[in-house]
């Protein structure tokens, strides 16, 4: 059977984790391919709904990356990411969803590695964790 | 679904793109979506052809929005936002695909990073479908400006913009302005007196109708946005009136507390009641409430008994100035490299090893020797003097792994003002390597060697310690490849610049970034070095990283110009993807008021909903991800066009 490839979905802060990525492209590191970027101007924009959204519609794991606390280009938002990603993580357990299907860290726009390596560990991550499966009821279940 | 007509344009980029990724393929698949009504790929899209065949397709088919596959949005949105609004469509409608720093510089297999740069593409179409055409927000610029620091880059950007015409407000932490520079005695490669080039300076920025000084002043908190700030100045009292001091003296006579002086780097001591020195800007005493016994005349007191004028004031208090700005410039300077973490070279243990700064006070006209070299421990002509380059610097295994740039020189200096002063005496340098990179720098180190017989050696320095009263130096010469060991009468190390002690406060405060070592983070390494990541906010001097005076005169000159240039409009626009309120659905829970960092949520009482204030909104979303009724949305950053891009990229296998 062919190694299983999971749908990631990540959320990067346009100041700090989109241009941490862009800097892991300008220095020509590599990476699993398995994360595609959304761009966000703050990680503090990511909505719950978005990433109960995601998992609904396929993605096997969601990773948020934000600003450095106190670093943050809009003060505090990565504070607010933190505290509604930390609810979250407790909530979707309720899905069925195991918590560390989704991530949030912390990449500045000079840590060029750090996302590399957070990105690949993500990934082997949820690759063992397997394929998400929701509950069928849940995953019928169009959004009004 | 409105069915906007939308263009597809992939950038080859030579092969950075097309590489790794097909390009074509790329454009085809893009083809395929129900709103695309064109998709090509071009060679160079930022190229002004390719910007010609964006501008064709979009008359040719009528173009409603454009997206780009290229690269990063960072390089070049700016560009093809306004190609865009040349050929008549709304820059907002414009979107770019980053393909090459997200995709194909970072994958190799052509076949994933295919798939993946499609699935980009895809995405970004389906938010561009969904975008609304926006106009900037127009906002006016307060044509003022806030430097930080009063050493050499603060006072010549603070000059620079002062004479272009608008108001500066120059914040120094310590009593006089002056930074090192006016610590230092002559200055390479020139050999010209620190003070007597830096003191002209001075006193013009003390008599600019432009420039408000405030010595012994500190920012405490600043809101606002480019063109907008507000600022609080703390301004710590001094005690003494400058309007009526006569700089007679005569409290420094009488005061009984002496402490170290700073100064000096506590090479002499001051009293409580001081003038830095004798040239201080502004020129007035400071009673410093730390050391002072009491503020409390009953505690001391004599100083204001025989201040003649009665110049001095116990009841001085703190004052807290409030200013609106439309700029800031920070040149929070440097200070050394803590010589208490260098105890393998004896300071702090053997009184005549000594930093750079310390032997500039030695060899200053205006320090506690006249200018004589002396020694500390015994006040004798050292004779034999060993300078120690790259202390703290260039060791990333105990110290920090940066080169501080300026030891080079300015030990080619010191060594060679010591020959100068003592003609019999013999300096010795210890050197990793000689970094002389600058105009006449590299003839400078030569004329050390040739005309001063200073004699360099290569390799570092194991260990200083004494042995009856004689400073022994252990090191190796890995050019001969012997051990070494010198008999010295003095040490002097070339301590490694680092940011200003305190500075992370003041950082905080303005909430600008800074890199591992805590110099100021620019904005971009190469094309932006004169500013922070914050609109307004510039960086000047060794603040950002290690400098010598001119290249600190020179980031100075450039974040001014930056500034003037600001203030050159009447008007700065503001970026207009801000949030909105739906009122029909806004129910008045006023989640987001206490969310939003910058008070743009203001709930009306007429309406009963929440709204925002466009020209405070910057844009986070913070607010929109916490309504409930999801009745808050941001603009072209929708739950809309956020879901549909997750359904683009999770859909197929």
């Amino acid at each position: 059977m062919d190694k299983f490839e999971p749908k990631i979905i990540t959320f990067a802060c346009n100041w700090c984790t989109s241009a941490g990525a862009d800097l892991a492209g300008t220095s020509r590191m590599e990476y699993l391919p398995n994360s595609i970027n959304i761009r966000v101007m703050c990680s503090s924009r990511v909505d719950p709904q978005h990433i109960l959204w995601a998992f609904r519609k396929g993605a096997d794991g969601v990773f948020l990356g934000g600003c450095h606390p106190g670093d943050c280009h809009y003060i505090d938002g990565n504070y607010k990411t933190l505290r509604r990603i930390k609810m979250l993580q407790k909530l979707i357990q309720d899905f069925g969803i195991e918590p560390d299907r989704l991530r949030l860290e912390w990449v500045s726009a000079a840590e060029g590695k750090k996302f590399v390596e957070v990105i690949n560990e993500f990934t082997e991550h949820v690759r063992k964790l397997g394929p998400l499966n929701i509950p069928a009821d849940l995953s019928s279940h169009e959004a009004s | 679904m409105n069915m906007k007509r939308t263009g597809v344009f992939v950038c080859h980029c030579g092969i950075n793109i097309a590489g790794t990724v097909d390009v074509k393929k790329v454009a085809a698949e893009a083809a395929a979506q129900d709103s695309v009504a064109v998709a090509e790929d071009y060679i160079y899209m930022c190229s002004d052809p390719g910007q010609k065949k964006i501008q064709e397709a979009i008359r040719e088919h009528n173009l409603e929005s454009v997206v780009v596959a290229c690269c990063s949005p960072t390089l070049h949105e700016t560009t093809f936002r306004n190609a865009c609004k040349a050929a008549g469509i709304n820059p907002f409608q414009c979107e770019i695909a980053n393909i090459r720093e997200q995709c194909s510089w970072v994958h190799k297999d052509k076949a994933e990073a295919t798939k993946k740069a499609i699935k980009i593409t895809k995405s970004i179409v389906e938010k561009a479908k969904r975008n609304e055409s926006l106009v900037p927000l127009s906002v006016p610029v307060t044509k003022k400006a806030l430097v930080i620091g009063g050493g050499i880059a603060g006072i010549q950007a603070a000059l620079d913009i002062a004479n272009g015409g608008h108001p500066v407000i120059l914040v120094e932490k310590n009593p006089s302005i002056g930074g090192h520079m006016i610590q230092l005695s002559e200055t390479y490669p020139t050999l010209d007196c620190s003070q007597c080039i830096m003191t002209p300076k001075m006193v013009e920025v003390s008599k600019h109708p432009n420039i408000r000084l405030m010595t012994y002043s500190e920012v405490k908190e600043i809101s606002g946005y480019v063109g907008n700030f507000k600022v609080k100045i703390l301004k710590k009292p001094t005690y003494v009136d400058p309007g009526v001091c006569t700089l007679c003296d005569d409290c420094t006579d009488i005061c009984p507390v002496v402490v170290e002086n700073d100064f000096d780097l506590g090479l002499t001591g001051r009293k409580a009641i001081y003038i830095p020195f004798p040239q201080a800007i502004p020129a007035t005493y400071t009673l410093d409430d730390v050391n002072c016994p009491g503020l409390l005349p009953i505690a001391c007191g004599k100083c204001a008994d025989v201040c003649k004028p009665g110049a001095i004031n116990y009841d001085m208090k703190p004052e807290i100035v409030e200013e609106e700005i439309g700029a800031v410039i920070v040149a929070t300077g440097y200070d050394l490299y803590d010589m208490y973490n260098m105890a393998e070279y004896g300071f702090g243990k053997i009184p005549d090893v000594v930093n750079g700064l310390q032997f500039e006070r030695l060899l200053s006209a205006s320090g506690p020797t006249m200018g004589e070299v002396l020694r500390p421990s015994d006040h004798k002509v050292p004779k034999e003097i060993v300078f120690i380059q790259c202390s703290g610097s260039r060791d990333p295994e105990l110290h920090n792994a940066y080169c501080s740039k300026i030891c080079c020189m300015y030990t080619a200096k010191h060594a060679m003002l010591y020959k100068h002063k003592v003609h019999d005496g013999q300096p010795y340098i210890f050197y990793i390597d000689i970094r002389s990179g600058g105009k006449n720098y590299e003839e400078f180190v030569q004329r050390a060697t040739e005309e001063d017989d200073v004699i360099y050696l290569r390799g570092k320095v194991s260990r200083v310690f004494q042995d009856n009263g004689v400073i022994k130096v252990w090191g190796v010469d890995t050019l001969t490849g012997k051990n070494i060991e010198i008999d010295a009468d003095m040490v002097v190390l070339a301590m490694a610049m680092r940011p200003a002690v305190g500075v992370q406060d003041v950082l905080k405060i303005l909430k600008i970034a800074t890199d591992k070592d805590g110099f100021l983070a620019e904005a971009h390494p190469k094309l932006r070095p004169l500013e922070s990541v914050t609109a307004g906010m510039y960086l000047a001097g060794a603040s950002q990283a290690p400098k010598d005076i001119p290249e600190a005169v020179a980031q100075a000159s450039g974040a001014a110009s930056k500034v003037l240039a600001l203030f050159s409009a009447d008007e700065l626009m503001h970026e207009p993807i801000v949030a909105t309120v739906d009122e029909d659905v806004c129910s008045a829970c006023k989640l987001c008021i206490p969310l939003c960092p910058y008070n743009a949520r203001i709930y009306d009482v007429e309406k009963d909903i929440v709204i925002v204030n466009e020209i405070l909104c910057e844009g986070c979303g913070s607010c929109v991800a916490a309504c409930p009724s999801s009745a808050s949305q941001q603009r072209n950053f929708t739950d809309d066009q956020i879901f549909a891009m997750v359904d683009t990229i999770l859909e197929g296998e």
